[in-house]
Order: C-alpha cells, then structure tokens, then sequence
C-alpha cells in the first residue's frame, strides 16, 4: 500500500463535511475502484452476517453435526464387515478405508447447502439492498463460501470424533489436516457451482433437487465408499476421473499412507479448472440478474 | 458554504432521465420516459400498477439495466458509473429490503460495515439511527419479529446509513394501515428537512400531496403529465366535494338541484347511491359556495359535507379520459396488500 490516503478514508472525511446532501459527491468518489482492504471488509460484514443466522437458528447446524455421525455408522456397520472382508482387514481394516473417504464426501454435500441459501436470500429483498450498495458483486458470494467452509470444518471434526470412536488410527496429524485442507478447496470450487444454480433456478427445492442429480451419482461412483477395481471398466473410466475418487484417495493416503502425488495433483487440477470457469460466471450471473 | 467541485450537475438538477425503456420481451414497462428532480425536492411518481414506477427506480439505483436511454443520479450516468452513484442514494424498496433473521441493530451495523464505515463510526450510526426511527427497544431482535411499520422504518434506516443525496422511495407506505402510514410520512419528511432529494413512487394522490413538491404522473411506461402539485390539483380539477343529505330520500332532489347548477370540474356531479351522498367536482371557493347556497335555498338538510382529494382513478380520468390502466387488484407484482384508502 502506498503512503497516499486510502479512498475510504478521504470519503468518509468527504461525508462527514458535508452535512446538507446537496449534489456534493466527493471527488474521491470518481475511483470506483474497491480495493483489497474494502473487499475483505464487505465480505467480513456480510460472514458476520451469515454466522449471526447460525446463532439465530442453531438448528441450521444439525446437518453438520449428524450427518458425520449417521453416515460413518452407516457404513462402518452396515457395509463394513463385507467390504472390509474383500479389502482383507475385516471392519476395522473398512475404516481406514472409509473415513478419509467419508471427509471428501462431506465437503461435496454440505457444499450443497450454498446454494438453497443463496436461492432463500434471492427470493427476499435483501438481495437489492446488496446490489444497490457499493460492494464488489464477489464479496456476497466469497461471504457465502467461508461460512460454509466453517461449517465443513465443524462437521469434519465430528466426524474425526466418531472416527476414532469406532476405531480409526490418525498416524500423523500433519496429514489429517492436509487431508482436510485439500478437501476445503475442493468444497470451495463445487460451491461456486452450487451458488451458480443458487442465481439462475427460482427456487431453493429445484437448487436441492438439482445438487442432489449433480451430487449422487459422483458420490456413488467413486472410491468414496469402495475400491473401484470390481466395477466394471466403463465406470472404472469414469471413477478414475471422478474427482471424489482422486480426493478419496489422496486424503487415504495422506492420512494412513500410500501414494498421494497423483491424486493429488489431480484433484486440484479438477479445483482449478472448476473455479475459473464456475466462479466468473456464478459473479456475472450474479450480477446481470434483474 | 464552499462547494466541492464535483461531476455533479451544476444546474441543481439531481436526477435526469431521458428517453428511458425498459422492454420485457413484448411488454413495454418504460416507454421513453423523461423526468427532472430538482435538488433538494420530492419528486413523486403517481401511477397505477403496471405503470412502470418499480423498473424506473430499479433502473436508477443499478439494479436493472434499461433497454435504451439514459439517467444520471447526483451526476453518476447509472449504466457508466454504477460504484460511484451506488454511493450517494439509498433505497426504500415496496418489500422492506433488510435481512430479517438479523436483529435490527446488525442490520443497521452491517450496512455502515458495507459502506465502509469504520467499526465504531458504523456502531454509533445505528444507535443514532434506531434511535431516531424509534427502534431503540427493539433493537436486539430479529427485524420478522417486526411490525409492518417497524420493518419499514428500519428500511429507512438502513437508507440512511450512508447519508444518501438522493432517496428511491418506492411504494414507502403500500402495505401499512393509515396511523403507521402517518408515522411513516413523518420520517419521510424529517429526512426531507435534512436536505435529501427524494424520488418517490406512490399510487395515491393523497402521499403525493402530503409529501412531494412535483408530480409526474406515469401511465403504461409513458409519463401522461407533470408539474408541481397545485398546478396539477388544479388541472385535475381540485377538489371533490361529497354531500350527504340527512334524508336519503332526499338524495334525488339533491342531485337534481346539484345538476342543473351545472358545475363541472374534472366531471359531473355524481351520485354515490352506497353511501347516500353526491360527488360534485368543485374547483374554486366560488363553486363550494353556490353548492352551498343551491342546497340552502332548496331547504335541504345536511348529513355531512367533506371535501375529498381527486383518486388516482379521477386524476387519470381528467388527464387521459380513460381510467388507470391497471385496476388496483389485477396486477399483484406490485402490491402484495390492499391498503384502505
């Protein structure tokens, strides 16, 4: 930052001295430009904002907080005793196998929930008083994606509680948590999509109906919840490039060890590619929408 | 006090609008619309549903882009310099436009935060604003724990935060019982006593006389007339006046004798055969006397005699010679609530 005063700070000078509202639009006013510091507070206001919902209604958490608990028994209990078998480890061996899997696939589905909040807040004035402010059109939707990753970041913690109360080892915490950094930018990526659907479909029903079409069949067909090799090779094809499969499987291994590099470059190659296209247009949407 | 040289228009104008449509496919919401608000003043925007009053003012305050024309705001062209004008307006939406899981002090807090406010400066304006509306007490709960004039009176709050220079009132009272509606008015009118410059849209002759200055009345995305508001009452023909015999049977003779005094204002006299009374458009003092004196001289007994501001409906009547193009109750994009006029 340059030693010049910032634009904010001469137009809140601007503001305070002018007391009549005549036409006396502040000559600093002309920079339209918002810079780094006023994007970062616009999205801090609006996070606030979208934490201070959760306060109001903490039943907005209960997602995060059971799904982690109802899909690890699930399917250690259910599935594991069978799939452990194949895997040669019995149930236990099933949830070393499961968890880092269970983390990928809770970034994709909480990243749902973006979108049926965003549809919600469209369907209510707020939205104009949003647009009718001088905030980059980014800063609703970036506050949008960070409260959402909070709440990721809660279900994945109870999820490792659960891990670990039905068995699973963390080796090294380093890798845990780069197991769930990863799947963070993954999340962040999708949700761009999800806010997309969130702007153009009318409703928050067709946005969950519509993630629940995108969301199922990726999850399913993946390494999520069983190894790939049984299925058969056109799906193994699609499996392999499935980036749930390639986030599965980097987090199996940067949690309990085995090759990681090439799920790993994948997955946030897959992360690259979908924010740069999904991101401009989830804004441009975002913005041209009357 | 000592101007700070600016792009803003010098010749006090500070909004313009010229040769604005906005089309929706076939339906022409704005077709060519020319306007003027003088710095300083309260412009309403009189029309019925479907005039074309909401796509102006999302035109004007960036949310809506128009199919063709142009519109500068304190200065800012609307399509070229959309940051800078989003700056110095604020805008009063039909629907209260704050977020109603928020309690009404966050609400007030946020917006300073987003207009880049200083946290403390952003914390002082909300007292300051919730004080001054009114909300101090509610000030710690969520806004849809709200009353209708009190969600509304945050929406003027939340306007307010950045110390607009001009003001997109749309429909401020639609949806409130008459006492909220007074309360309402009022704010509207301290707001003005600061200095703000308001654009106001309205579907009721009666806001339009009690708060702005000019008038310009829309019809099907066309502006049909415009002046200050006497000029207008008097093109419109004034006043209404509504005579009520203590006798019904008396209604009858009433007309007649009404009728052949032949005073026409904006129409003829009619009879409201509901609530037993006579509608006799008056223009002038003159007039009120000699229905007066007629009804004296005929030894009639009064009920009651008021005089009434012309309806939308007798405004549109004088101007165009049709009625309102849209009836109140066929267009609900507009309104979500009757409201008892």
């Amino acid at each position: 930052m340059s030693s010049r005063p910032s634009p904010t700070a001469t137009l809140n000078e601007a503001l305070r001295a002018a007391p009549s509202n005549t036409a006396t639009a502040p000559a600093a006013v002309a920079d339209a430009r918002i810079p780094l510091r006023g994007h970062l507070r616009h999205t801090g206001a609006l996070v606030r904002r979208n934490l201070l919902w959760i306060k109001q209604d903490p039943e907005s958490m209960f997602d995060a907080l059971l799904m982690p608990v109802v899909f690890t028994l699930l399917f250690v209990y259910v599935f594991g005793g069978s799939i452990g078998q194949a895997l040669g480890g019995g149930q236990d061996g099933y949830v070393q196998y499961v968890i880092p899997g269970m983390i990928a696939m809770m970034s994709m589905t909480l990243s749902q929930g973006v979108g049926t909040g965003f549809s919600q807040d469209f369907n209510s004035g707020v939205m104009d008083r949003f647009r009718s402010l001088p905030i980059g059109r980014g800063s609703v939707l970036f506050a949008k994606i960070s409260v959402e990753l909070v709440r990721m970041l809660f279900a994945t913690t109870v999820l490792m509680i659960v891990a670990v109360l039905v068995g699973f080892d963390i080796h090294h915490w380093a890798g845990l948590f780069a197991a769930v950094g990863l799947s963070a930018v993954f999340a962040s990526s999708i949700m761009w999509v999800f806010l997309t659907l969130g702007v153009v479909l009318k409703n928050a029903q067709s946005v969950q109906a519509m993630g629940f079409l995108v969301l199922f069949p990726l999850q399913f067909g993946s390494s999520i919840f069983a190894p790939t090799k049984s299925m058969p090779g056109w799906l193994q094809a699609f499996t392999d490039y499935n980036p749930l499969s390639t986030l599965a499987d980097a987090a199996r291994g940067l949690m309990v060890g085995g090759p990681v590099a090439h799920d790993l470059w994948v997955t946030l190659g897959w992360s690259l590619a979908i924010t740069a296209v999904a991101a401009p247009y989830a804004i441009h949407k975002f913005r041209t929408k009357s | 006090m000592t101007r700070i040289d600016n792009n803003a228009s010098d010749d006090g104008i500070a909004v313009t609008v010229r040769g604005m449509v906005k089309h929706y496919g076939e339906t022409k919401a704005l077709d060519g619309v020319d306007l003027d608000v003088r710095e300083g003043t309260v412009m309403g925007v009189l029309g019925p549903n479907g005039a074309g009053k909401t796509t102006l003012v999302r035109i004007l305050s960036t949310l809506l882009s128009p199919t063709a024309g142009e519109a500068t705001v304190a200065g800012y062209d609307v399509l070229r310099q959309p940051r800078q004008l989003r700056r110095v307006i604020g805008l009063t939406g039909q629907y209260a436009s704050v977020d109603e899981k928020l309690p009404g002090w966050e609400n007030l807090y946020m917006i300073g935060r987003l207009l880049d406010l200083p946290r403390k400066d952003a914390r002082a304006r909300a007292d300051e604003l919730l004080e001054r509306f009114s909300l101090t007490d509610a000030a710690k709960r969520p806004a849809s724990t709200y009353s209708g004039g009190m969600r509304r009176r945050l929406d003027l709050a939340a306007s307010m935060i950045g110390r607009p220079q001009v003001l997109f009132l749309d429909e401020p009272t639609t949806g409130l019982d008459p006492r909220t509606r007074n309360e309402v008015w009022g704010e509207v009118k301290r707001m003005v006593g600061d200095g703000v410059t308001v654009l106001l849209t309205t579907q009721y002759m009666e806001e339009a006389e009690q708060l702005a200055s000019e008038l310009t009345v829309v019809d099907r995305g066309k502006v049909i007339a415009g002046g200050a508001i006497d000029e207008l009452k008097a093109k419109v023909g004034g006043r209404t006046l509504r005579v009520r015999p203590a006798d019904r049977l008396q209604l009858e003779p009433l007309a007649g004798a009404l009728d052949e005094l032949g005073i026409t204002g904006l129409a003829t006299t009619t009879v409201d055969a509901e609530s037993g009374s006579v509608l006799v458009p008056i223009l002038s003092d003159e007039q009120l006397t000699a229905v007066v004196g007629v009804i004296m001289s005929r030894g009639i007994t009064l009920g009651s005699i008021t005089t009434e501001l012309p309806s939308l409906d007798e405004v549109f009547l004088s101007l165009t010679g049709h009625r309102a193009s849209a009836p109140q109750d066929t267009v609900p994009t507009e309104t979500r609530e009757e409201v008892a006029v």
